[in-house]
């Protein structure tokens, strides 16, 4: 447990460094941006948001450093991230808010079946040495070389525009209403099909790659010898003892990945006008919003965090080594 | 004749448990393979214990894993037979089971304890998962409790206590992972234990406790044991009998105190020369010059022959063959490869010829 807790005082420290340079970043800008766009709001911003943008990005040079500092924390606690302007007048959050679900669940979940098929088809080639299976990899190669918008746009062709099977942009039929019953979830699914299997394509290769090589590492291990001394059954000794330890190194590169989710989003959901983090980060890059942008880049840099975090309890669960006390 | 030597008493003159026939074994395919095992034939008797020695890269590990069918690629067993006698008194080819006969015989008939016992042990579970899950494969009748009580049972054979079953592999020095792998074999009872080096990587001491440990064990439990090291005065202690190993062939072989006070071929003389005598008077330490010969070329006439002091013309055109010598009245144990024995016994080198006091 101790282990655990200096692991979390540890991301506490990273969260505060990376929230405190958010908050100079903006302060360290030649000539503020954001003076220039409520110059050209005037009169239909609140009094209340001007207040916000105020301390967000040190717009009163009149007060102290740190009394700036404070307030910027007591916003961010009270999830006040500011206007867009953009999609004025909407708050900052409620951007995020709504575009961030997009990216999780789309590219989230192509991401996790990404590596739960890599390693599984990795496993088995690097158990298999020499099978047709290991055709497998150069044409997973192949997808993972191709730029990724090629690929999209290949896509789009191919199942949009030719065969008429999919639809190749938004994440629902434009004429339906956010709602939870079949005929939306359906048209959500149906988005989602070609982004996902796009992205699963061009990741995958790395995953069967990575587990492979480390499956074939660890084939030779003794203790797997020693399993196939002691007549353990072929899946036991592939799975609980070859695949369990090969995986190890893979976690930690899922933890990458996941932290790369909502930034390395942006081609995709640009590719498939998608309505996540990565297209509305585009526009508001597109928009010199820097409210927003300021928004999705604490959103992004707390989800790296937190993908850091999740990663690292699911390797402690698994190294033993890693628990150790002392 | 024959009862001037009296039999010494830890030699059973039992039947064979293991019998290894003209075993040969190949590294890579192709045309041009290493011939890594040339002919090997060894017999393991009941509850007996087999020495195999020699120098590094004679092929003593690769005999264990053949003889069990572990063998790594790019290993192939490309002749021979290994027979094992089962309880009941059949006899079965290892090389010739199905590979759900061979899972099912595997660790009940014949366990082993791999060279660098080290790494033997899956780092991510507890020592009790790695003990009960092989009893639980085998003997798939048995309840939680039974396999759970089994292996607190087998770690206290060993002499490590039952509250080690929660720890992990690196928890454990390395005497006590090496005590888990024995107790790991144990744990099925079974006729013929393979150790390969089991305590190359330990202290004098530690050596000491595993090696009497095996003795004791072996006593009480009665099974065959297969013991490779490279240390011959080690082997004295514990085998009954003594095989030497040079570069893929067995060159002599004989009960232990025989291999130990006469070697009878040039290299097991020589290989006992690189090792301080026990009792008695301290002699002079001569390792062997020169090294084992490359395998991977072809030998012609004895692979010995090159480091020989007493090499003559034909050993370097003809390999001998594993035979008795003269003594064979005296010695009805022992084989040794060697021309020297063909000679009249006049012109054979004295440290060779040496009598039963
Ligand atoms: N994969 C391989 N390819 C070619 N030759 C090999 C391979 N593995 C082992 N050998 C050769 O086989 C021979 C026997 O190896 P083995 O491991 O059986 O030696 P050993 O007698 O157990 O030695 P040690 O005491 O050092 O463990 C060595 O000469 C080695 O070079
Ligand atoms: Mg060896």
């Amino acid at each position: 447990m101790r282990f655990l807790a200096r692991r979390f005082i540890f991301y506490v420290i990273t969260a505060w460094a990376a929230i405190t340079i958010n908050f100079f970043i903006p302060r360290a800008m030649e000539g503020n941006p954001v003076d220039a766009l409520l110059a050209r709001y005037q009169g239909q911003v609140s009094p209340d948001a001007i207040r916000a943008l105020t301390v967000l990005f040190g717009l009163d040079k009149n007060q102290s450093l740190w009394d700036q500092y404070v307030q910027y924390w007591q916003l961010l606690f009270s999830g006040n991230l500011g206007l867009s302007f953009t999609f004025f007048p909407t708050p900052v959050a409620t951007v995020v808010q709504q575009s961030l679900p997009w990216t999780l669940g789309l590219v989230g979940l192509s991401t996790v079946i990404s590596f739960f098929v890599g390693t599984l088809i990795g496993t088995a080639i690097g158990w298999k040495r020499g099978t047709w299976a290991d055709g497998l990899l150069p044409v997973a190669t192949f997808f993972s070389a191709v730029p990724y918008f090629w690929l999209g746009l290949l896509a789009i062709m191919l199942f949009s525009l030719t065969l008429k099977l999919l639809p190749a942009a938004q994440g629902y039929d434009p004429g339906l209403i956010p709602n939870l019953d079949f005929i939306f979830i359906g048209s959500v699914i149906q988005h989602g099909i070609l982004p996902a299997l796009t992205i699963v394509l061009s990741s995958i290769a790395g995953w069967m790659l990575g587990m492979r090589n480390m499956m074939v590492t660890v084939t030779s291990e003794d203790y797997v010898s020693v399993a196939q001394a002691k007549g353990l059954s072929e899946r036991r000794i592939m799975f609980g003892y070859a695949a369990r330890n090969a995986i190890l190194p893979q976690i930690s590169g899922f933890a990458l990945s996941l932290g790369f989710i909502v930034s390395g989003t942006l081609v995709m959901e640009m590719v498939f006008s998608y309505p996540g983090i990565g297209f509305v980060l585009y526009q508001a890059v597109s928009a010199k919003d820097y409210p927003l942008m300021q928004g999705v880049f604490l959103v992004i840099t707390l989800s790296v965090l937190v993908a850091n975090i999740i990663a690292d309890l699911v390797y402690t669960l698994l190294d033993p080594r890693t628990r150790q006390e002392g | 004749m024959s009862t001037v030597l009296p039999t010494p008493a830890t030699v059973k003159t039992g039947e064979p448990v293991l019998q290894i026939r003209n075993l040969v074994v190949d590294y890579g395919y192709g045309d041009d393979p290493t011939h890594v095992l040339r002919e090997v034939s060894l017999t393991l008797n009941k509850g007996e214990v087999l020495g195999l020695a020699g120098e590094s890269g004679c092929g003593m590990s690769t005999l264990a894993y053949a003889a069990s069918r572990l063998l790594p690629p790019p290993g192939i067993i490309t002749g021979g037979e290994v027979l094992f006698t089962r309880r009941d008194g059949s006899v079965v080819d290892i090389l010739k089971l199905s590979d759900k006969e061979l899972r099912a015989a595997r660790w009940n008939d014949i366990a082993i304890v791999f060279q660098g016992a080290m790494n033997s042990l899956n780092p991510v579970y507890r020592v009790s998962k790695q003990l009960t899950d092989v009893i639980a494969t085998h003997r798939p009748a048995l309840s939680r409790r039974e396999l759970d009580d089994r292996a607190a049972e087998l770690l206290e054979l060993v002499g490590i206590s039952p509250d080690r079953l929660r720890s992990f592999p690196h928890q454990l020095s390395g005497g006590m992972r090496q005590r888990v792998m024995i107790a790991m074999a144990l744990a099925l009872e079974p006729q013929v234990l393979i150790m390969d080096e089991p305590t190359t990587a330990l202290d004098v001491v530690m050596q000491r406790q595993i090696v009497e440990q095996i003795t004791d064990l072996r006593e009480r439990l009665g099974f065959a044991v297969i013991f490779i090291t490279h240390d011959v005065s080690l082997l004295i202690e514990v085998a009954d009998r003594i095989a030497i190993m040079y570069a893929g062939e067995i060159v002599e072989s004989a009960t232990a105190s025989e291999v130990y006070r006469m070697p009878r071929h040039p290299y097991s003389d020589g290989l006992l020369g690189s090792f301080p005598p026990l009792h008695g008077p301290r002699r002079e330490l001569g390792g062997i010059p020169g090294s084992p010969p490359d395998l991977a070329k072809p030998i012609d006439g004895c692979p010995y022959a090159d480091r020989c002091p007493f090499a003559f013309d034909r050993c370097r055109v003809e390999n001998p063959a594993l035979k008795q010598t003269v003594f064979a009245d005296l010695e009805p144990e022992r084989l040794v490869a060697c021309h020297l024995h063909d000679l009249p016994l006049a012109k054979v080198p004295v440290q060779l010829t040496r009598r039963p006091a």
